[in-house]
């Protein structure tokens, strides 16, 4: 092994926990040139929101409901709403690192492979609470519902890390196709079916107040979720982006 | 040797690109690797920088055998493509303390704005990487890729879209990068710029090594000559 | 290029003989039920059907599991047909079980658990078509059908449950009941005996189809060589 050179001594900071330490760093910096360039173009955001309160609107006109119905499908539409939206900005937080070959860059840099996904994901997941925090005071004015109901935050966060967990996964390998786009949400929903039925089933269960009890089974199925994907992410992610 | 590279194959599905390369590089050289189109070029670079995996064969740097090495042979590699891997949204300034942070580096503010003075972009280090031209763009590729101060350096194709002042630009900072003792692997187009900057021309031809020349057993005037015969019978 | 192997010929007998016994028992050996007469019948093949469909679906996960760790390329076409065939299994299943449904309560459809899981399985294959045929390097194509099995693999009894659960706290009633929510009966020996003889049949076609298609595979494979090499 060849001595390390002065100058790199010099330039390369001795951690005390070089692994996880170094690992947490690039995670972070990832999720924070993610938020920086999000700032100054806004384009993922804007587009995320205008669409998000567009499919909105078209459900009032596309479900005519009385009040009571409404309140029933509720989460429905808010779901609905969520992932169709959440398409756009995974597609975009990708796209931005494939096209101008700024992924070789990361893959370049000496970091653990999982450290980009996990800054990747993060910033996804950071983007898709941001709409939703706008989506529902927005829902619950237009529509005289109030949604300001902890369990029903918990369900959606709940809900938006298993989504984003499994999106950020397969936006990166659909970026890599000739069909790109077009091909995200054929690959990613009939994966999170399980997410969304336990969504709307808990959403729905804390907007009526229904027993915690009942709800319980779907915090329960949201966590294993979670939990498995995340893991399995972990494993797998090296495989999508090494060539 | 920093660099040796034996029996390498690389093939795509059932396409064979690199064929049995063999090929080394000692500390502080500079060479070029020419070659014509589809010869393997960029394959090759591609396998070096540890972003491609080989397919047969040993690849080494720096005492350390690519694929099972790879992250400590990041650390001493800086690589510039012909993309410019930054990103469009960000300023100079904050792409390279995003890959400051990446790659861990210490006194990065200081760093950094040493970078910027040797690759002649301090005045514009708070502007948008997305308003520079291309020119800038590569030197400022060129400043990220030597922030960890790499022993070894991949350049493919940088001259690529550039035009006449900013090819001299680039030159000024690619001999300022090799006088440090940096090892240089360049693969080009452009015959004329590499013979001032090369201390040995390799020719990549059908994914072999078909020759290699030391400068000072050549006139470099000679480079085309040179370059169209060695094309020509392999 | 290899000639068909004789265990291959030997197997194809086997399967023709097993089925064709399979059919028979379906007919004449198996007794006819009370509730729902004939119809009935396409349970013994029903069922079959969509554990094949979830056995070929396995395979291909373990397959690409294999093929990610040592990046055989043999593991590919092991996959990629083990989900070929897994699809036409499950919409047989599916159609067998919409035929069941109509016998027993009147309507093409229901959303069981089970009738709906199969019914995701074949867009979660259509999925993975659609994700081989976007991409042009063969390895990659490999790599990400491999990823894209394992994960969907993993997503799918969770989907199940899911489903399961909604229809436990909401049950649906479709048409006349009967019952349970999927039209359970009770089976007598000779039932039985037909049924899981329907059960390793169909193993064994599936198993003897798979050997067919990963010959086909590799020939195909073979024959792509040597016309690039014709080509250089």
């Amino acid at each position: 092994m060849e001595p390390i050179s002065q100058a790199e001594k010099q330039l390369t900071r001795k951690s005390s926990a070089p692994g996880l330490g170094q690992f947490i760093r690039a995670v972070s910096a990832v999720i924070w040139k993610d938020l920086a360039a999000e700032l100054r173009s806004r384009e993922l955001l804007s587009a995320m929101l205008v669409f998000a309160l567009l499919v909105i609107l078209v459900f009032n006109f596309a479900l005519e409901l009385d009040a009571g119905t409404r309140a029933a499908v509720t989460a429905g539409v808010l779901w609905v709403t969520f992932a169709f939206a959440g398409t756009l900005g995974l597609n975009r937080s990708m796209a931005m690192e494939k096209d101008r070959g700024c992924l070789d860059g990361l893959l370049l840099a000496p970091v653990d492979r999982s450290a980009i996904y996990f800054g990747k994901a993060i910033g996804n997941l950071i983007f898709m609470l941001i709409v939703e925090a706008i989506v529902l005071p927005v829902y619950s004015v237009l529509y005289t519902v109030n949604l300001f109901n902890p369990g029903l935050l918990l369900i959606i966060l709940l809900g938006s890390i298993g989504y984003v967990a499994v999106g950020t996964l397969l936006s990166s390998m659909a970026v890599q196709t000739r069909t790109r786009d077009v091909l995200l949400p054929v690959l990613l929903f009939p994966l999170v079916i399980p997410i969304l039925i336990a969504a709307v089933k808990g959403s729905t269960g804390f907007l009526q107040g229904v027993d915690i009890a009942d709800i319980r089974p779907w915090i329960n199925l949201l966590l294993v979720y979670d939990v498995i994907f995340i893991a399995v992410a972990f494993m797998v992610f090296d495989y999508i982006v090494e060539e | 040797m920093i660099i040796t590279v034996r029996k390498l194959v690389k093939r795509f599905g059932l396409k064979t690109v690199l064929r049995g390369m063999d090929f080394s590089v000692a500390s502080g050289e500079f060479v070029a690797l020419l070659g014509p189109n589809g010869a393997g070029k960029t394959t090759f670079l591609r396998i070096l920088s540890s972003l491609s995996r080989p397919t047969m064969g040993q690849v080494s740097i720096a005492g350390f055998s690519l694929p099972h090495q790879a992250a400590a042979v990041r650390r001493r590699l800086g690589v510039v493509s012909h993309l410019p891997l930054l990103y469009g949204d960000l300023t100079a300034d904050e792409n390279l303390r995003f890959f400051a942070r990446m790659y861990d580096i210490a006194h990065a503010d200081e760093r950094i704005s040493d970078v910027l003075e040797m690759v002649g972009l301090a005045s514009r280090r708070r502007d948008l990487v997305r308003t520079f031209s291309r020119g800038m763009q590569q030197r400022l590729a060129i400043g990220r890729a030597v922030l960890h101060d790499p022993e070894v350096m991949l350049f493919d194709e940088p001259h690529t879209g550039l035009d006449q002042d900013a090819c001299q630009m680039l030159d000024t900072v690619l001999q300022e990068v090799a006088a440090r003792g940096r090892t240089v692997v360049m693969t080009s187009h452009d015959l004329a710029r590499v013979g001032d900057l090369a201390s040995r021309f390799d020719i990549l031809s059908r994914g072999v090594i078909t020759s290699s020349i030391q400068r000072s057993d050549m006139d470099p005037n000679n480079l085309l000559a040179y370059y169209r015969q060695a094309i020509a019978e392999a | 290029m290899e000639s068909k192997p004789r265990m291959l010929t030997i197997l194809d007998g086997i399967t023709i003989l097993l089925f064709l016994t399979a059919v028979g028992m379906v007919f004449f050996y198996a007794p006819l039920e009370a509730v729902m007469g004939q119809v009935q019948r396409v349970f013994y093949f029903h069922v079959a059907n969509a554990w094949v469909g979830m056995l070929g679906f396995m395979v291909a996960a373990i397959a690409g599991i294999a093929y990610l760790r040592k990046g055989d390329r043999k593991w590919d076409i092991v996959g990629l047909s083990a989900i070929e065939i897994s699809f036409v299994f499950f919409f047989t299943a599916i159609v067998s079980g919409s035929i069941w449904a109509r016998g027993s309560w009147g309507t093409w459809w229901t959303w069981d658990p089970r009738l709906t899981t199969a019914a995701i399985c074949e867009l979660v294959y259509a999925a993975y078509f659609l994700l081989r045929q976007g991409i042009d390097d063969p390895d990659r194509r490999a790599r990400f059908g491999a990823v894209y099995a394992l994960l969907s693999f993993i997503s799918v009894p969770l989907t199940f449950i899911s489903i399961r659960i909604f229809r436990t706290i909401h049950p649906v009633i479709i048409g006349s009941g009967g019952s349970g929510a999927e039209g359970s009966f009770d089976m007598s020996p000779r039932m039985l005996q037909t049924f899981i003889f329907s059960l390793i049949t169909f193993s064994i076609i599936f198993a003897d189809l798979l050997w067919h298609r990963i010959r086909l595979g590799k020939l195909a494979e073979e024959a792509e060589n040597l016309r690039l090499k014709t080509l250089q």
